[in-house]
């Protein structure tokens, strides 16, 4: 599902997008002696959906809590939505509107379900010390907050669910309600790191689904997965990470036959005859 | 009989409510927050010195009071600003050390003149301002079986005030833990990254609780010294282990688990020790010994308490074992 904004898009590590929402600069993470992350030029097309793929270890968690301020970068600029990112702290981060979840899933397991919800909204007054002496100042927001709430509940499937602890979730629904309560704060941008892990096969296709609403409510998504199934499935473009660096862009049909993201992920000398391999080292042994 | 009315008077008594709001300090700080404070000993020592000192110096006693409250809450910013940015064993470590600072500073002779050093500062040298103010008679009054005095020390004036003070401050948390802010906390307390991923500044919840929680801690502090003395040793490590205690006992998290673990607590170490001093000859078991010998059995029964019962007696198992 190509999306037409990519048409003029070259198919290359780096590409520049018509309109971009994220753009990261020169970012470099090293910790210690290992480069981890280390991106010359990275941008993300508004209101599309994006995935960040690549082999174990490639940088790309790492990546993402540096874009979204839970770690920071030795060298390199961001920007997000025309506001520079550097320095900015997880918490501003996402009150500009990139809010997140995480790989391992951090639902609030002793708090209710529909408390995880009211958690993930924004400007509620009774948040201020002294506000929260006054009820008559925050129930209205309350109010508000709880409606939208349990539209989101509705939506995800969790509504019966509400007035459950979060920690007696399934995994998948704790997935669920980790998303569910990232929308709470209305963002603009959703980074999701690894929706799928842990998700049963029943859950994933629902999952998808909410994916593409996102989507189609004029929010963009950048994703990290592993599953190839939902990368092709969801993703209208696709980056790919390896040793810290991008090395391939583009849909995802394409980026998968990339001779370069195939060796990323498989090995230089993955097409290889195993035969000529072991004949090559008999002819060593003799 | 007497077992029991020496039980019910100690259930009743100021020292208890005074612990029973040491104890409503630290449900905001660990309760709500999961912030490990292993120092309220030192904030509730903080607080009985800014207030007694303030006295001799001869300053009107609500301003005593401000003094003490205003050192407890320099003593939080002091202690979480270089701690509540790392992870929750690290304020551990600091408030317990920087309690044990302010015991230290308290019997150094250097300070001799404002803290009176190892042997303290008598009640009876900042008392005097409370204790006018008392509506009750100046002498013994008998109320059923309890006999106290009208407005000395440990009165019927300081249990009333007291006891108050452990209702207003019970309902503070009520209000706080069931507020958008209190939400915050509690979010907190599962998971920090969490909150910050939605957008909460951790650090600055974190600063306000420990500051509340340290605060109300040295309004027990100055309660308790009302009915006792300033003396730096009876605010040491033990305190802030008892303190722990009763909260857990009565129930962590909850608006009345404090008050409730409070009275359990020092009520039944009187049960002990009374029913210990009655049926034990003292040949078995000489009078200087009943005191540790409750102590031991207490914390017998509250080791079965966190075996059987681990979110203490009020506490919701599901919201907070630990």
């Amino acid at each position: 599902m190509a999306d037409t904004a990519f048409a003029s898009v070259p198919h290359e590590a780096g590409s520049k997008k018509p309109d971009p929402i994220l753009i990261a600069d020169g970012v470099t993470r090293r910790f210690g002696g290992l480069t981890a992350v280390n991106v010359d030029h990275f941008e993300v097309q508004r209101n599309t959906i994006t995935a960040l793929i690549g082999p174990n270890g490639a940088g790309k968690s790492t990546f993402f809590n540096l874009l979204t301020g839970f770690d920071s970068a030795q060298e390199g600029e961001g920007q997000f939505n025309g506001r520079p990112l550097r320095g900015m702290a997880p918490a501003k981060v996402a009150r500009a509107g990139m809010v997140r979840t995480f790989q391992l899933t951090k639902a609030l397991s002793r708090m209710t379900v529909i408390e995880n919800m009211r958690l993930g909204a924004q400007e509620q007054p009774g948040e201020n010390l002294l506000r929260a002496f006054a009820p008559p100042l925050w129930k209205a927001r309350e109010r508000e907050i709880t409606e939208q709430a349990h539209d989101l509940l509705h939506r995800f499937k969790l509504y019966e669910k509400r007035d459950d602890y979060a920690g007696s979730l399934s995994g998948g629904q704790r997935k669920l309600l980790e998303m569910a309560r990232a929308l709470m704060s209305k963002p603009t941008m959703v980074m999701l790191d690894e929706p799928m892990a842990g998700v049963n096969p029943a859950l994933t296709e629902s999952l998808l689904d909410h994916i593409v609403e996102l989507k189609e409510d004029g929010m963009t998504v950048l994703f990290v997965e592993h599953d190839m199934h939902m990368v092709r499935r969801i993703s209208d473009w696709v980056v790919v990470m390896a040793e810290g660096k991008i090395i391939a862009e583009g849909p995802a049909g394409t980026v998968m036959s990339n001779p370069a993201v195939q060796d990323a992920y498989l090995g230089a000398h993955h097409d290889t005859d195993l035969s000529e391999l072991s004949e090559l080292s008999l002819e060593d042994d003799a | 009989m007497d077992i029991i009315f020496d039980v019910l008077r100690t259930a009743i008594a100021p020292s208890t409510a005074a612990f029973a709001l040491a104890a409503i300090g630290l449900n905001f700080h660990f309760g709500l927050t999961g912030l490990l404070n292993m120092g309220q000993a030192g904030f509730m020592l903080l607080g009985m010195y800014g207030f007694a000192i303030s006295i001799q110096q001869g300053w009107p006693i609500w301003i005593a009071v401000i003094v003490g409250l205003i050192a407890a809450a320099i003593f939080a910013v002091l202690l979480g600003w270089p701690t509540l940015k790392l992870r929750g064993d690290y304020l551990a470590i600091v408030t317990i050390a920087a309690a044990e600072m302010v015991r230290f500073l308290g019997r150094s002779q250097s300070l001799k003149d404002l803290t009176g050093a190892s042997s303290g500062i008598r009640g009876s040298d900042y008392k005097a301002p409370f204790e006018e103010l008392s509506p009750f008679p100046d002498s013994i009054v008998t109320l059923g079986p309890f006999s106290m005095h009208g407005s000395r020390s440990s009165s019927w004036w300081l249990t009333t005030v007291t006891w108050v003070l452990v209702l207003l401050c019970a309902g503070l948390f009520w209000r706080l833990a069931n507020s958008p802010w209190g939400r915050v906390l509690k979010g907190i307390r599962e998971d920090e990254d969490a909150v910050r991923s939605l957008g909460k500044n951790v650090y600055s919840y974190k600063m306000q609780a420990l500051i509340i929680g340290g605060v109300i801690g040295a309004l027990g502090g100055i309660t308790w010294a009302l009915g006792n003395s300033v003396q730096p040793d009876s605010m040491g490590r033990p305190t802030t282990f008892w303190l722990w205690t009763l909260l857990l006992l009565g129930g962590a998290a909850t608006v009345f688990g404090p008050l409730l673990g409070s009275i359990l607590f020092w009520s039944s170490l009187t049960l002990v020790k009374s029913l210990a001093s009655a049926f034990i000859p003292s040949d078995v078991l000489a009078p200087t010994e009943l005191e540790p010998f409750s102590l031991v059995l207490v914390g017998v029964t509250l080791m079965l308490l966190v075996v059987f019962r681990p979110q203490g007696v009020l506490g919701n198992k599901k919201e907070l074992a630990f």
